[in-house]
């Protein structure tokens, strides 16, 4: 039993810091394919950490439209935009961003320790709960986060915003094709980099690097 | 059973991590990565509330429509930042500034 515990702690540990180390990739990385990288890290580990609760179909879902389309996507994109995809680094208004995203964090290390201590008291109420005999920690049925059960009750108690929601990707994906498609028909030519700029574009690159 | 508190807060790292991305971060795919890690970690804080209270899926199918509403989310960002390159030659959110007169 105590291996067992031990080895949830391992498992999500390992997930946590994956996650963390992605994150901090996404955000803090200057090359934008760098920042994909890591959100696809982020995703795996996080897929991971589905498993552990008894989310099997999620952690699939996770794999698929996140690490299969959306990441995807992404480095579609980045590579559709070529070396221009990388911003020059401009150290105008650094100062107030910082302020800005350091507040932000600020605030989120107050969240965390709420929660700490909001941890320590439900582990303390859980134990004095237990040792009184009137609590158990809840059971999962067999089938919880399997697609069997997940899909039962996705057709029947939630099957309105399933139907809605295809309709959303439909109109999603019309709303990407109208914006993205060029004015004068054929911009195919002028979307891509052309040649010049990219010999243009790539000693400036190197030299950011 | 690791308690679903210790996940939320894990959650709750990730989720002004990405934050703190999308203030600071200039470069408007990073904002839409940022994004992502945002509604990724709400994601996982359903999911692990969803552990508690395993008699239905609410948690988990919450989390099912985000992802939905992200992908399509994902999909209209990246075309406005096409649209917006291809005007502006830029992918810096403060070039940004076509409404400005």
């Amino acid at each position: 039993m105590s291996t067992d515990i031990w080895l949830g702690w391992t498992y999500f540990i390992l997930c946590a810091l994956f996650a963390l180390v992605g994150a901090l990739a996404t955000i803090s990385s200057a090359n934008p394919i760098r920042g994909a990288m890591g959100l696809l890290m982020m995703i795996l580990s996080i897929a991971g950490l589905y498993l552990s609760l008894h989310a099997q179909f999620l952690a699939a879902i996770q794999l698929i439209v996140y690490a299969g389309a959306i990441v995807v996507l992404f480095l579609f994109v980045i590579m559709l935009l070529g070396p221009s995809a990388q911003a020059p680094s401009d150290s105008r208004a650094r100062f107030p961003r910082a302020i800005g995203a350091g507040l932000f964090l600020l605030l989120g290390a107050g969240v965390v320790s709420w929660l700490v201590m909001l941890g320590q008291h439900i582990s303390k109420e859980t134990a004095r709960l237990a040792a009184a005999g009137t609590w158990k920690p809840a059971t999962v049925p067999s089938d919880f986060g399997g697609i069997d059960a997940f899909g039962k009750e996705l057709f029947t108690k939630t099957l309105v915003p399933f139907e809605l929601s295809s309709a959303l990707l439909l109109v999603a994906v019309i709303g990407a094709i109208a914006v993205a498609r060029s004015k004068h028909g054929d911009g195919a030519e002028k979307a891509l980099p052309t040649a010049a700029a990219l010999t243009e574009a790539t000693p400036k690159e190197e030299a950011s690097v | 059973m690791i308690s679903p508190i210790v996940y939320v807060a894990l959650a709750t790292i990730l989720f002004f991590l990405g934050g703190a991305g999308f203030l600071f971060r200039r470069n408007v795919l990073v904002s839409l990565m940022s994004i992502e890690i945002m509604l990724n970690a709400t994601n996982l804080a359903l999911v692990a509330f969803n552990r508690l209270h395993t008699d239905s899926h609410t948690g988990q199918m919450l989390t099912f429509f985000v992802i939905a509403v992200a992908a399509a989310e994902v999909a209209v960002g990246l075309a406005i930042v096409i649209s917006f390159f291809r005007i502006k030659r830029s992918v810096r959110t403060d070039e940004a500034d076509l409404l400005r007169n």
